[in-house]
């Protein structure tokens, strides 16, 4: 199946010459959950608005549903529901209003069944004939959601959709998005939360200086980089690794008094029951041992700081 | 969806006369009162010194520019407000990712201020008649004048939202050009009484122009030709319509 969302090349410098994307590649796949990952001034925004027209492309294309967005921009926009990092709304008008508005500008024909049945979804039915300016921050950026999908859209942005919001709320939205991808929509997401990432992804892109560093299944990523590390305090420095330990992934460290294995955690046979009998055998002993596991956010933090 | 988004046009359409029901009292007893102190002052204390311009009644001859001033004035307020607001707020975001080409967009925000300030000068219409007998010798070419005059400062006022970065920015162009020009540009007086001088120099004010079409229609006398007075109107509008195809093509202003 072709992506659903498919940037090549996709370049944009700023008109004060600053260059947010770099020849941007990505592919998305219809019917994910992709996190976008990436520190303050990655990209992230300016991707995603490249991508729904609200930046203008220095350079590259962008296919969304399999439509160009500058050649069929009406076919492609429609295949989208962009919920931008700000909240921006008109303060005086109604919930209901505003909702309906955002799916009559997609040119839909009225559904109020369809809209109740968001409104509920959302938690905003009650106050749906309530002005903006009498909500909540937590309940304007429903609001936001709740007119991204007015249109039912095959695809929806959420750029930061947790940033500055309470825990009850957030794993509402957590499970907001599971329905949508059980729905068959597509979710893009951006976060700094690696844990929103390792909850709510099935791939992961990570983002710095305009340049995609890494796209990867989550799973496999974990898999691949969920590796533990076993390190021993040695009490007696250890000149080189004994005979029966030779080929093993093990690295002698602070002169010889620290002793790290890795190993994949996930794996049956860990090989670290061994290790420590052949220690044992070749009479070296231990004062103290710890495991660290490591997770998105080591690999997170790992591959920006390698990239700068 | 490939063919065109009338429902989506008719949404702004909707949406930005909403905001003028919202305001409806405003919208309305503010013509009507400044029109009938107009009234007052100029048909009152000066029309009692000029009883006569070319034949009519100093009161009915300042009808036209009058319904002129609001309609300029109207137009550029409603139509650089309604573009330069969203701006402002970040809501522009939702009408640029929506599936709508420029044109739709522009129909939609031009259509609507132009809307606002043809029935606001129909009110001054109205309220005139209450104070003076109100002759209208070409009833097609004065709508005609009322919609193209309203539409071309509509879409410069769009230009001027699009353009301005702040309120005051907002507020330079009508109070500082728009207005002076309409004052001297005939709307109380017909640029004959003036000295040679400074009729040349009015000559180069396009406001003459577009008062003098007005006026014709009601009066069946103008200051130009009524030919140069479309022409100079439709100019306009072409003009402007170039400006805003460049906008949206290179997404100044409006897309960073
Ligand atoms: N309108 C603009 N003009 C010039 N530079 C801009 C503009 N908007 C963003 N930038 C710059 O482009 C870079 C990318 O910004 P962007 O908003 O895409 O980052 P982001 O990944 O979304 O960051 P955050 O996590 O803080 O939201 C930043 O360096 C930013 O300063
Ligand atoms: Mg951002």
């Amino acid at each position: 199946m072709p992506p659903i969302i498919d940037c090549a090349a996709v370049t944009k410098r700023y008109a004060n010459g600053h260059l947010a994307l770099d020849a941007v590649d990505l592919a998305i796949d219809k019917g994910e959950i992709f996190a976008l990952l990436g520190p303050n001034g990655a990209g992230k925004t300016t991707l995603i608005g490249v991508v729904c027209g609200t930046v203008s492309m220095t350079s590259g294309a962008v296919r969304v549903a399999g439509f160009d967005i500058q050649r069929d921009f009406r076919a492609a926009r429609f295949a989208i529901g962009l919920v931008p990092q700000e909240i921006a709304l008109d303060i005086f008008a109604t919930v209901w209003g505003t909702v309906s508005f955002s799916r009559r500008l997609f040119g839909r024909p009225p559904d109020p069944a369809y809209l109740e049945r968001l409104l509920r979804d959302l938690s905003l039915w009650e106050k749906r004939n309530s002005r903006i300016v009498e909500l909540s921050g937590g309940m304007k950026r429903r609001v936001m959601i709740a007119k991204a999908l007015s249109h039912q859209p095959e695809v929806l942005f959420l750029d930061e959709p947790t940033a500055g919001v309470d825990v009850n709320l957030r794993r509402d939205m957590w499970a907001l998005v599971r329905r949508l991808r059980d729905d068959g929509v597509t979710v893009i997401l951006t976060t700094h939360y690696i844990e929103e990432a390792e909850e709510m992804a099935d791939r992961v892109g990570v983002i710095d200086k305009g340049r995609v560093l890494l796209v990867e299944d989550k799973k496999a990523l974990m898999r691949k980089l969920g590796k533990r590390r076993l390190t021993l305090v040695l009490t007696r420095p250890l000149p080189a690794l004994p005979d029966s330990l030779a080929g093993w992934p093990i690295a002698l460290e602070d002169g010889g008094r620290r002793l790290a294995y890795s190993f994949d955690a996930s794996a049956r046979d860990t090989g670290a029951p061994t290790l420590l009998r052949r220690l044992a055998e070749a009479g070296v002993d231990f004062a103290d041992l710890e495991t660290t596991a490591s997770s998105l956010e080591d690999i997170f933090v790992d591959l920006v700081g390698r990239a700068a | 969806m490939r063919g065109l988004n009338p429902g989506g046009v008719w949404a702004i359409y909707r949406y930005e006369l909403s905001r003028t029901v919202r305001t409806i009292w405003q919208s309305v007893a503010t013509p009507v009162i400044t029109t009938a102190l107009y009234f007052v002052v100029f048909g009152g204390a000066i029309g009692s010194r000029i009883h006569e311009v070319g034949g009519v009644s100093y009161g009915a001859f300042i009808v036209p520019g009058l319904i002129m001033l609001s309609l300029l004035t109207q137009s550029l307020s409603n139509a650089s407000i309604g573009i330069y607001f969203p701006k402002f707020t970040g809501t522009i975001f939702e009408i640029l990712s929506a599936p709508l080409s420029p044109v739709e967009a522009v129909a939609a925000y031009v259509g609507a201020a132009a809307t606002k300030s043809i029935v606001i000068g129909l009110i001054i219409l109205a309220t005139a008649t209450l104070f003076v007998e109100v002759r209208i010798d070409h009833p097609f070419w004065m709508v005609a004048f009322l919609i193209l005059t309203s539409v071309a400062f509509s879409l410069l006022g769009f230009v001027i939202g699009v353009w301005a970065k702040t309120f005051e920015q907002l507020a330079v162009i009508p109070s500082l050009v728009v207005t002076p020009l309409t004052f001297l540009g005939g709307a109380f007086y017909s640029i004959d009484m003036l000295p040679p001088f400074w009729r040349t120099v009015s000559l180069f004010n396009p406001v003459v122009y577009l008062v003098s079409g007005f006026r014709w229609s009601f009066l069946s006398q103008g200051d130009v030709s009524v030919a140069t007075s479309l022409g100079f109107t439709i100019a306009f509008i072409v003009v402007s319509l170039a400006i805003l195809t460049w906008i949206f093509r290179t997404g100044w202003r409006l897309k960073p």
